[in-house]
């Protein structure tokens, strides 16, 4: 992966080929389910299908096939590369920050694929809404932990 | 029922590796780039611009087509309206993004990097969502 290693001036840890490169990957796999299955690739919607938890018309098979993808591409590109496995957060971080992550997909209807990637592209007034607020309240959780000095990655 | 197999798994596939090879599996590198105040890591500002970059040009030939390749219509989202729900739930997610650096797609796709740590992010995730399902009292 030598190729994908390029860096960017003035920022030494960012990989911005191996993120295009991804970034297409993933608009490629959201027009395959937009132009071949007709549907919006958003995880968190596809998941609450999939696992019973919203009604709606997709066929939870189809659901089910997508998620089950995701760590079959994951494998497949990990697999490939010798980068050092990534650190994640403890148990009880995890566990907290998914509760947060699943109640507010659900009331926000959409998360980083749903509104970032599909509604985004499609200029939809909520998904831009919903992006510039989960982006804001990123950067602003991150910078409110870093000014407290919680650290949550090893 | 294999063509309404087929074209999830293959997306769902394609999706999980571009989340990979983009970084957004690795915690460090998604919350590098929420840390815009401190060191900031732009990587997913690019994951981000090639994957909306991609998907308008697909909306663009969705708009020309009268159904999709692989199935009887488009279930598109059709709603316009800027809620309180919305904007609340959306300010969630973004807080619980920050927190652990993982949101759902990269949640799934790091069972298969992390299996341990990602099942209690995904597991989580799931009893968020029923949290929300069982309070409102939906079926």
């Amino acid at each position: 992966m030598t190729l994908l290693d390029s860096s960017l001036p003035g920022f030494p840890d960012a990989a911005p080929l191996a993120g295009l490169t991804g970034g297409v990957l993933i608009g490629l796999a959201a027009a395959l389910m937009l132009l071949g299955a007709g549907r919006i690739a958003g995880v968190s919607g596809i998941a609450a299908r999939a696992f019973g938890l919203a009604s709606g018309s997709q066929p939870r098979m189809g659901a089910w096939a997508f998620i089950i993808g995701l760590p079959l591409g994951a494998i497949s590109v990990a697999s490939l590369s010798d980068a050092a496995a990534p650190a994640f957060a403890s148990p009880v971080t995890l566990a907290i920050a998914g509760v947060i992550v699943g109640i507010g997909t659900r009331l926000g209807s959409g998360c980083t694929s749903g509104h970032g990637v599909c509604g985004m592209s499609r200029l939809s007034q909520r998904s831009l809404v919903a992006t510039a607020t989960f982006m804001a309240t990123g950067f602003a959780t991150v910078a409110a932990m870093n000014a407290l000095g919680i650290e949550v990655l090893p | 029922m294999i063509r309404d197999t087929l074209v999830p798994l293959a997306s769902g596939t394609i999706f999980g590796a571009g989340l990979t090879l983009g970084g957004m599996t690795d915690p460090a590198r998604v919350r590098g780039f929420l840390d815009l105040f401190g060191d900031w890591d732009p990587t997913l500002a690019f994951v981000m611009g090639g994957a909306v970059l991609v998907m308008a040009l697909a909306w663009a030939m969705q708009r020309k087509m009268l159904r999709p390749f692989f199935s009887d219509g488009f279930a598109l989202p059709d709603r316009s309206d800027i809620t309180p729900r919305l904007i609340g739930g959306s300010a969630l997610f973004g807080i619980g993004w920050g927190i652990a650096g993982l949101c759902p797609g990269p949640g799934f796709a790091a069972l298969a990097i992390s299996p341990a740590s990602a099942a209690i992010f995904v597991v989580a995730m799931l009893g968020g969502m029923l949290l929300v399902r069982l309070l409102e009292g939906q079926g």
